[in-house]
C-alpha cells in the first residue's frame, strides 16, 4: 500500500527531458492529385492526451491511420521509444501497443462481443478454439475497463455506445501503449462520455499516451493536456491545452489566407423565397420540427456537426428520406414528399456530399455523368432519341468551363482526382437551368486550388439569380460563403445567424453551447 | 526532352506492352477468340469452312439471343438465373397454344402460329414481370428472385405437359421458323439480328438505355439524378424475358415439339458470354457488340470440340473453366487498367 502512495502519479506525468513515447518526423502522404500530410512532426509522450486538431480535411484522419498501420507514409518515419518502426498493418501496430478506435467500426456485427474481442487472436488448445479461455479473458478485459457488457451478446443487439466500448476494449487485447480515438464521443450519451474520461484518467495514470481527434472544445478543456493543430495537411503549432484560448485555437485552425481562397461576396438584394420549409419532421427523426426558407440570388448556410440535421433536412426536401410532418413550397406550391425526379425538372437539385457512393458512376465517363440528369432535354436528346453529339459538345464546354484536368471526357470518373471528380458533379448543375441547388459538402476532400474554383462556381450561380443552400461543416465556408446561416443541433434548428452577426464566435456558440452545459 | 523519355519507354515496353494495352482496351474476348480458331483449325479440316461458320452463326443464334437479356440484367448490377427456364415455359405455353389451336382451326395455319407465338413470348415476359417486381419492388436479391422463379417456372412447364413432349404444331412453323432460310442465311439469324440492331438503338440512343448502366453504376447516384431506379430494373428483368422467350419460341421452331427440358444450360452459358465479353458482374459496365461475340465465341467452341470430336461431358468442363477463366482475366484487367488509367 505504502509502495503505490510512496510512487506519485508524477513519476509518469509528461515529462519534457524523457524522450517522447511516439514521434513522426517528417511524415508526408500522397494520394493522387492531393497531398493528405505535407511534413508532419509530431510527438505523444508517455501518459498525456494530446489532442490533434484542425478542419475537416486538414490530415488529422490521415495522420492516425498511418500511426495505426492502416496506411502507409509516402514519406517521412516513425519512431517509437526511441526506435524506428515500420507499421506495415493495423495488426504490426497492435502488436507494438498502438491501438486506434475509429469512427468506423472494425466489428463484425453477426459475432459476439467475446469473439469480437479476440478475433484474429484467438487462443486455442491442441488446434482447437479455447472458448473456456476466450469467455475468462473477456470478462476480465471487460471488467478491468468497468464495461457492463456480457462476452456472449451478438454486436448488432448493442447499441453504438456500446459497440464502441467493444472496440475499445479490443485495443487491450495486448499491451497498450499508444491508444488512438477519433472522435470518440459523437455517438455516446453525457453519462456515458464521462465513464470514457474517467477511463481514459485510468489510461494515462498507467503510462498511456492517448492522440484524441475532437472538434468540441469542452472536451478539450476536461482531458487535454496539448494541442497539435494540423491545416491542410501541414503542421501548424502545438500548444498548451491549459492556457490556449479558445479563440487562439480557432484562428489557428482557420488562419489560412482567407482573402485568396474566398470570392467576394457581392451579391444583390435577395429576391422571391424559392424554398420554404415548415415545422417540417422526418420519418427516422434525423430532422424535427424544422422550419427555414432560401431566396432568389441568396447563399443560405447550413452549419452543424455531422449528424445534426443539416443535410437530412435537405434530403428531405429533394424526396430523398421520408418525411413525417410539416410542408415543403418550391416556389410557392407543396412539393412535400415528391419524388427526385419530379424536383429535378421543377428545378430544384440536391448534389451529395459522398460523390463515390451516392453521387457518380465512378466506371462511367465524365461525359456520362455530367449528362445524367438532364437527358431527357436538349441539347442532350431530342425528341425521345440521344442526341449524342449535342452532349458531348455541351460536356466538352462544360469541362473546359470548369477547368477540368485532364480535359478528357471520355476517361472513367475513377481515373480522376478528388477535386475534378466533385466538379465532374457540380457540373451536373449546369446542365439544367436550376432555381435551387443544395450543394452538400462540396468541398470535402478536395485540395486548396479547387477548392477556390468551386467558391466562385457557387458564387456565380447565386450571382445569376439562382437560390444556393450551402450545406458544410467548414465554418470558413459558412461565414465566408452565405448570406445567412442555420446552425443545427441534434436535428433542430438552433439558430438562424444573420449576415451581419456571422462570426466564429456567433455560429460556434450554437455547435458547442449545450455540449459544455 | 520529355518526349524522349517517352518514346524509349515505347520502345522498351515492346510487343507486352502492346498485348497489354490490347487487353486493357478490349478485354480477353479477341485473344480467345484468336486463340480457339487457330486450334480448332489445326484439329479439323472442316472447321474453317464457309458453310460451317454458318452452322456456327445458326446454332449460337439462341444463346445469343438469351444473352442479349442477361446482358441487361448484368449491367444493372444483378443477373437472371431464369432464363432457362423461360425458355421452356414459352416454348411449351407456345406449343400448347399452337397446336391446340392447330386441332381446331386447321386452316388458320397462320392464326394458330401467331397467336401461339403470342403466348409463348406473353408466358416468358410474366415471369421476367414477376422477377422484375421482386427485384425492383420487394428488393430481393435478384439471385434468390431468379433462382426461385426458375424452379416455378420449371414447375408449370412440367405440369402443363407432365413431361412429356408437345407435339401437333402446324408444319409450316417449324418449316420458316425452325429450317427456313432467305438469301442462304437462316431465319433464326434475321431475328436475332432484328433484336441485336432494336437493342442497340434502345441502349444507346435513348435515355432510358442510359440508366440502364446508370443503375447498374451507382443506383444511388441514379436516384439522386431523378432516374426512375425501381422502373428501370423492373423494365430490364421484363426485357430479359422477353428475349429468352423469344429464344424459346424459335428453339421451339426448330425441335418442332414443345419442351420442358431445354434451356438448363443457359443460365450459365449466357452469363459466360456476357463475362467473357467483357460484361462487369458489379454492374454499370459492357457493349452489346461484345456479348453478340462473347455468345458467338460459345457457339465457335461448342462447334470445334463438336469437329473435334471431344465428349459432351468434357465440353461442360471446358465451358465452366473458360467462364472462371474470363473472370479472372478481369479481375487482372482491372488492375491494369489502374496502372495505365487510360
Amino acid at each position: 500500500m505504502s509502495a503505490i502512495t510512496a510512487e506519485p502519479r508524477d513519476t509518469v506525468q509528461p515529462d519534457k527531458a524523457a524522450p517522447p513515447l511516439l514521434q513522426t518526423i517528417g511524415i508526408t502522404k500522397d494520394y493522387p492529385g492531393v497531398r493528405a500530410l505535407d511534413d508532419v512532426s509530431f510527438e505523444l509522450r508517455a501518459g498525456e492526451v494530446h489532442v490533434l486538431f484542425g478542419e475537416n480535411g486538414a490530415g488529422k484522419s490521415t495522420l492516425i491511420s498511418i500511426l495505426a498501420g492502416a496506411n502507409a507514409p509516402t514519406a517521412g518515419r516513425i519512431v517509437l521509444r526511441g526506435e524506428e518502426v515500420h507499421l506495415h498493418s493495423v495488426h504490426d501496430a497492435r502488436d507494438l501497443g498502438i491501438s486506434a478506435v475509429f469512427q468506423e467500426f472494425s466489428l463484425i456485427p453477426q459475432m459476439s462481443v467475446e469473439e469480437n474481442l479476440f478475433l484474429g487472436a484467438e487462443p486455442t488448445r491442441s488446434g482447437v478454439i479455447d472458448r473456456a479461455r476466450i469467455r475468462s479473458e473477456a470478462r476480465e478485459i471487460l471488467d478491468e475497463l468497468g464495461f457492463a457488457l456480457k462476452p456472449e451478446t451478438r454486436v448488432d443487439r448493442l447499441t453504438r455506445a456500446e459497440q464502441q466500448m467493444v472496440e475499445i476494449a479490443k485495443a487491450f487485447r495486448s499491451d497498450l501503449s499508444v491508444l488512438i480515438l477519433d472522435e470518440p464521443t459523437a455517438s455516446l450519451t453525457s453519462h456515458e462520455t464521462d465513464h470514457l474520461f474517467a477511463l481514459i484518467e485510468k489510461l494515462t495514470e498507467r503510462g498511456v499516451g492517448i492522440v484524441y481527434i475532437t472538434h468540441r472544445m469542452a472536451e478539450i478543456r476536461r482531458i487535454g493536456d496539448r494541442i497539435t493543430v494540423l491545416r491542410d495537411g501541414r503542421y501548424i503549432d502545438t500548444v498548451d491545452a491549459g492556457s490556449a484560448s479558445e479563440d487562439e485555437l480557432v484562428q489557428l485552425m482557420t488562419g489560412r489566407v482567407v482573402g485568396g481562397i474566398f470570392p467576394r461576396l457581392d451579391l444583390g438584394p435577395a429576391g422571391a423565397p424559392v424554398l420554404e420549409v415548415e415545422a417540417l419532421s422526418t420519418r427516422d427523426g434525423a430532422v424535427r420540427d424544422v422550419s427555414m426558407h432560401v431566396r432568389a440570388g441568396e447563399i443560405v448556410g447550413m452549419a452543424g456537426l455531422v449528424g445534426s440535421g443539416k443535410s437530412e433536412l435537405m434530403q428531405a426536401c429533394f424526396g430523398a428520406r421520408a418525411v413525417a410532418a410539416g410542408h415543403v413550397r418550391l416556389k410557392g406550391h407543396d412539393t412535400t414528399g415528391r419524388l427526385p425526379r419530379q424536383n429535378i425538372c421543377d428545378g430544384f437539385l440536391y448534389l451529395p456530399s459522398d460523390r463515390r457512393t451516392e453521387g457518380l458512376m465512378m466506371m462511367r465517363s465524365v461525359r456520362e455523368n455530367m449528362a445524367l440528369a438532364s437527358l431527357d432535354i436538349p441539347p442532350f436528346s431530342r425528341g425521345p432519341v440521344l442526341d449524342r453529339r449535342g452532349e458531348a459538345r455541351k460536356v466538352a464546354e462544360l469541362a473546359g468551363r470548369l477547368n477540368l484536368s485532364p480535359p478528357r471526357i471520355e476517361r472513367m470518373v475513377e481515373h480522376f482526382s478528388g477535386g475534378n471528380q466533385q466538379k465532374v458533379m457540380l457540373a451536373r448543375s449546369l446542365t439544367r437551368s436550376y432555381d435551387l441547388i443544395a450543394f452538400d459538402e462540396p468541398t470535402v476532400g478536395v485540395d486548396v486550388g479547387t477548392r477556390a474554383a468551386i467558391y466562385e462556381f457557387i458564387v456565380d450561380l447565386a450571382r445569376a439569380g439562382v437560390a444556393i443552400v450551402l450545406i458544410s461543416s467548414d465554418l470558413p465556408e459558412i461565414l465566408h460563403l452565405t448570406s445567412r446561416a442555420y446552425v443545427f443541433y441534434r436535428g433542430r434548428v438552433q439558430a438562424e445567424v444573420p449576415a451581419d452577426q456571422l462570426t466564429e464566435e456567433n455560429v460556434l456558440a450554437h455547435f458547442f453551447e449545450r455540449e459544455s452545459a | 526532352m520529355a518526349e524522349n523519355a517517352l518514346s524509349s519507354r515505347d520502345r522498351d515496353g515492346g510487343i507486352a506492352d502492346v498485348v497489354k494495352r490490347l487487353f486493357v482496351r478490349l478485354g480477353i474476348l479477341p485473344f480467345l477468340l484468336v486463340i480457339a480458331i487457330v486450334v480448332f483449325a489445326l484439329l479439323s479440316d472442316n472447321f474453317l469452312t464457309p458453310r460451317n461458320l454458318m452452322n456456327v452463326l445458326r446454332q449460337s443464334v439462341y444463346l445469343m439471343i438469351v444473352s442479349l437479356g442477361q446482358m441487361l440484367a448484368l449491367l444493372t448490377g444483378g443477373f437472371d438465373l431464369s432464363v432457362g427456364t423461360i425458355l421452356a415455359l414459352s416454348s411449351v405455353v407456345g406449343a400448347l397454344t399452337m397446336s391446340t389451336l392447330h386441332a381446331m382451326y386447321p386452316d388458320m395455319v397462320g392464326l394458330s402460329i401467331a397467336v401461339g407465338c403470342v403466348a409463348g413470348i406473353a408466358a416468358g415476359v410474366s415471369i421476367g414481370m414477376v422477377n422484375g417486381l421482386g427485384v425492383a419492388v420487394f428488393k430481393v436479391s435478384p439471385f434468390m428472385m431468379s433462382l426461385g422463379m426458375a424452379s416455378v417456372g420449371f414447375g408449370i412447364a412440367l405440369y402443363l405437359t407432365g413431361g412429356v413432349p408437345v407435339y401437333g404444331m402446324p408444319q409450316a412453323f417449324g418449316d420458316v421458323f425452325g429450317f427456313g432460310s432467305l438469301f442462304g442465311v437462316a431465319t433464326p439469324v434475321y431475328v436475332a439480328g432484328l433484336l441485336a440492331v432494336g437493342l442497340y438503338l434502345f441502349l444507346y440512343w435513348t435515355p432510358q438505355g442510359r440508366y440502364l448502366y446508370a443503375v447498374g453504376g451507382n443506383i444511388k447516384a441514379a436516384s439522386l439524378s431523378g432516374i426512375n431506379t425501381g422502373g428501370t430494373l423492373f423494365l430490364t428483368y421484363t426485357l430479359c424475358g422477353f428475349f429468352a422467350a423469344v429464344s424459346g419460341m424459335l428453339l421451339t421452331a426448330r425441335l418442332d415439339t414443345g419442351e420442358a427440358n431445354i434451356g438448363a444450360s443457359m443460365p450459365l452459358e449466357s452469363i459466360a458470354a456476357c463475362v467473357i465479353a467483357g460484361v462487369s458482374l458489379r454492374g454499370g459496365v459492357g457493349r452489346l457488340e461484345n456479348v453478340v461475340l462473347g455468345a458467338l465465341f460459345i457457339g465457335l467452341v461448342q462447334n470445334g470440340m463438336n469437329l473435334a470430336r471431344i465428349e459432351s461431358y468434357l465440353q461442360t468442363v471446358v465451358l465452366g473453366a473458360l467462364l472462371i477463366l474470363a473472370v479472372i482475366a478481369d479481375q487482372i484487367r482491372l488492375r491494369y487498367v489502374a496502372s495505365l488509367k487510360d
